[in-house]
């Protein structure tokens, strides 16, 4: 077991260099607005150009730039500096990451509490009108964007029926700090959000479950529960939904992780400054330390989180072993 | 055969399943009763109802949801088929038990051995979970396990198929059933095994003092261990009787067709054996008559115009047979057949005339090819 720890966190260090190196890659062999540009503004002088390009060090060839990038990175988790907002993007990203976790935390409570039990009665109660309005709700879900999802809610909820509080000028959404300190107001302002960002994934999670546990009830093992005299919610939960539940898990570990990453629409409609946020205004801006701060993040999330997966899959089924 | 009422007393009961293709008629008045401590085998090849009836008596076609069920399944004189949900889950497990085919899929991957032992105890016994815990010690000793105090905490995978099926018959013995239904518990496992479980089922059997209806498609196997056999065929029971009456004189096609399908060591080994031509009917479309009339050699038009019922007409008592060929000619054809005649010849010698002509059907013609 530790061997295959240590052996898959070295496997992430090497993932997460080949990542930093392609995006690196795309953003200095293809085309996009020279930073040097964008920063110096309009009318700038030769000699400020000239000056601003020494300070970012674009004169120094891509392999030198990367070396030294990578080099600061493995070496003193510096992730450089920002062209645009001239502070570091570690900074920048550390001071994101707790919008984002609340959001994708708080949205997988959400998601998990709705998805969950809506799979289990489903696949119980198997072509009843609960079934039928349950799937046919999910299938709605699924295909509702959040942006659309977003805004109705957004619309219905902030202005016709009022009692969200949305927009409240600037710094109304929650920090680090006040996810403790404030949890009320936190929870209020991230509930809209967190439904809009739930809604598909509910949807998913309750047809996959449906789907899994369904399969499962015609299992010999739980005909064999049932022989042996058990409760039928007994049958259900501890020999049913125990094993289909089973491979959620990974489904999970990899969509939290995807979310950690920053979950861009959300962000955007609800102007909720998150990683998701800084990484599209970085890509507008060709604020290339900022991007690759945010891939890597986003790559590591998605790489630690399999791995945490991969972890409590041992302890879930007997069966698999490293 | 000391209480008047046996302990099981399975009357007319018929279960259809309405499906998508139609009605599918997988038992069709199926009668037969069960004394306490005796052995029943019911024999048939797959699709012949047998283990959809013995699933009906444990209450478990419940679950399917499209099954009709009707006639009476007297358990110690209560009907097991009105009873309540919950009055049919106290005895699953605990006055009835019932192991499976597949031991590879029966046991719960997730959870070890000892786990899913003291689950069957605790369901039906308000015992604490240690005192769980050495009953299924000395149920797995007492099936064979090896070193069973440590191996209670072994998930299933790490068993053999054999070493499986022993936990499946721990679990079905663990608190003492009256009735212990096998359904096909030899048919997975390797060649070597089988004679363990059987010996084992048997030796349990003594033991426990349990009645045990034990449901396969090899009459070797039953011949192991059970007093009485029940043959089915297409959902019904065609012959039924005591073993030693069906081994040295049965009375149907069907069960001569099976027994000479079966390898002997007492023919030279030339011999090929016989197989019955033709497969098993829909059951969705039954033949019209004897199920069995498209596949028998003997089949005549009155085996085509009436469903034949099981007479008493055997020597012994309880020795019956669903089939239209008079008795006396039953035993002349089966003599016959024994010494290598072909059906047409072991038909023509008979000195009683039986009833009806024959049909001009491709069975006889495969038979005769085969022969």
């Amino acid at each position: 077991m530790l061997t295959f720890i240590v052996r898959r966190v070295l496997w992430m260090f090497v993932l997460l260099i080949v990542i930093s190196f392609i995006t690196f890659i795309i953003f200095t062999t293809l085309p996009s607005a020279d930073p040097v540009l964008l920063r110096a503004g309009r009318r700038a002088s030769p000699e400020l150009i000239a000056s601003l390009t020494k300070t970012l060090g674009l004169d120094k060839p891509w392999y030198e730039q990367y070396w030294i990038y990578l080099r600061n990175l493995l070496f003193h988790f510096d992730f450089g500096y920002s062209y645009q907002n001239n502070i570091s993007v570690r900074a920048q990203i550390f001071d994101r990451i707790p919008a984002t976790a609340g959001l994708a935390l708080g949205g997988m409570v959400i998601w998990l509490m709705a998805g969950i039990p809506i799979g289990i009665v489903a696949a119980v109660k198997r072509g009843t009108w609960m079934d039928k309005a349950a799937m046919g709700l999910a299938l709605v879900a699924i295909s509702a964007p959040v942006y659309w999802l977003g805004l109705v809610m957004l619309y219905l909820f902030s202005k016709d029926i009022g009692v969200i509080p949305i927009f409240e000028g600037q710094g109304s959404y929650p920090t680090s700090g006040s996810l403790f300190t404030n949890p009320i107001g936190v929870g209020k302002s991230l509930l809209l959000p967190w439904i809009v960002l739930a809604a598909s994934f509910a949807a998913i999670y309750a047809r996959f479950l449906r789907a899994n546990l369904t399969e499962v009830l015609t299992e010999d093992y739980v005909r064999t529960a049932r022989a042996k005299g058990v409760r039928e919610r007994t049958v259900i939960f501890r020999h049913g939904v125990r094993a289909a539940i089973t491979p959620l898990v990974t489904i999970l570990g990899l969509d939290l992780g995807i979310l950690l990453g920053g979950a861009i629409l959300t962000e955007t409609v609800f102007n909720i400054p998150g990683i998701g946020r800084l990484a599209f205004d970085s890509i507008q801006k060709s604020d290339l330390p900022t991007v690759e701060g945010t891939v890597i993040i986003a790559a590591f999330f998605i790489i630690f989180l399999n791995l945490i997966v991969d972890i409590i899959y041992a302890f879930l089924d007997p069966r698999v072993r490293y | 055969m000391a209480d008047a009422t046996p302990l099981l007393d399975v009357r007319d009961l018929t279960v259809t399943f309405d499906t998508d293709d139609g009605a599918v008629q997988a038992v069709d008045r199926v009668s037969y009763t069960i004394d306490r401590g005796t052995a029943l085998g019911i024999v048939g090849e797959s699709g012949s109802g047998k283990s959809v009836s013995s699933l009906t008596v444990m209450g478990l076609t419940r679950f399917a949801g499209n099954a009709r069920i009707s006639g009476q399944v007297l358990f110690e004189g209560r009907d097991l088929l009105t009873a309540g949900d919950d009055e049919l889950r106290a005895l699953r497990g605990g006055e009835i038990a019932m192991i499976f085919q597949d031991p590879m899929s029966s046991l719960h991957p997730f959870y070890s051995i000892g786990n899913q032992l003291i689950e069957a105890v605790r369901v039906h016994r308000d015992v604490s979970k240690s005192q769980a815990r050495d009953r299924a010690v000395e149920m797995l000793g007492l099936v064979g396990i090896p070193d069973p105090r440590k191996r209670i905490d072994d998930y299933p995978h790490e068993f053999s198929g054999g070493m499986r099926q022993r936990v499946m018959i721990a679990m079905g013995l663990i608190n003492d059933p009256k009735l212990l239904i096998a359904d096909e518990p030899t048919t997975a496992l390797d060649v070597t095994v089988p004679a363990q479980i059987l010996e084992l089922l048997e030796r349990l059997q003594r033991e426990f003092n349990t009645a045990i209806v034990l449901i396969t498609h090899d009459l070797g196997v039953v011949a192991e261990v059970t007093d009485e056999i029940a043959v089915m065929y297409a959902g019904r029971i065609v012959e039924r009787g005591g073993k030693d009456a069906i081994f040295a004189a049965p009375q149907h096609p069907y069960t001569w067709g099976l027994l000479q399908s079966i390898p002997r060591l007492d023919l030279p080994r030339g011999d090929a054996l016989t197989p019955i031509p033709g497969r098993p009917p829909s059951l969705i479309h039954r033949p019209a008559g004897c199920s069995f009339h498209p596949r028998c050699a003997f089949a005549r038009d009155v085996c085509v115009a009436a469903v034949p019922e099981l007479d008493d007409a055997g020597q012994q008592s309880g020795h019956a047979a669903a089939c239209t060929l008079p008795r006396p000619a039953r035993d002349q054809i089966w003599a016959a057949l024994r010494d290598g005649a072909t059906p047409q010849a072991a038909l023509a010698a008979t000195t009683v005339p039986v009833p009806g002509t024959l049909l001009e059907s491709a069975p006889a013609a495969a038979a005769e090819a085969a022969s």
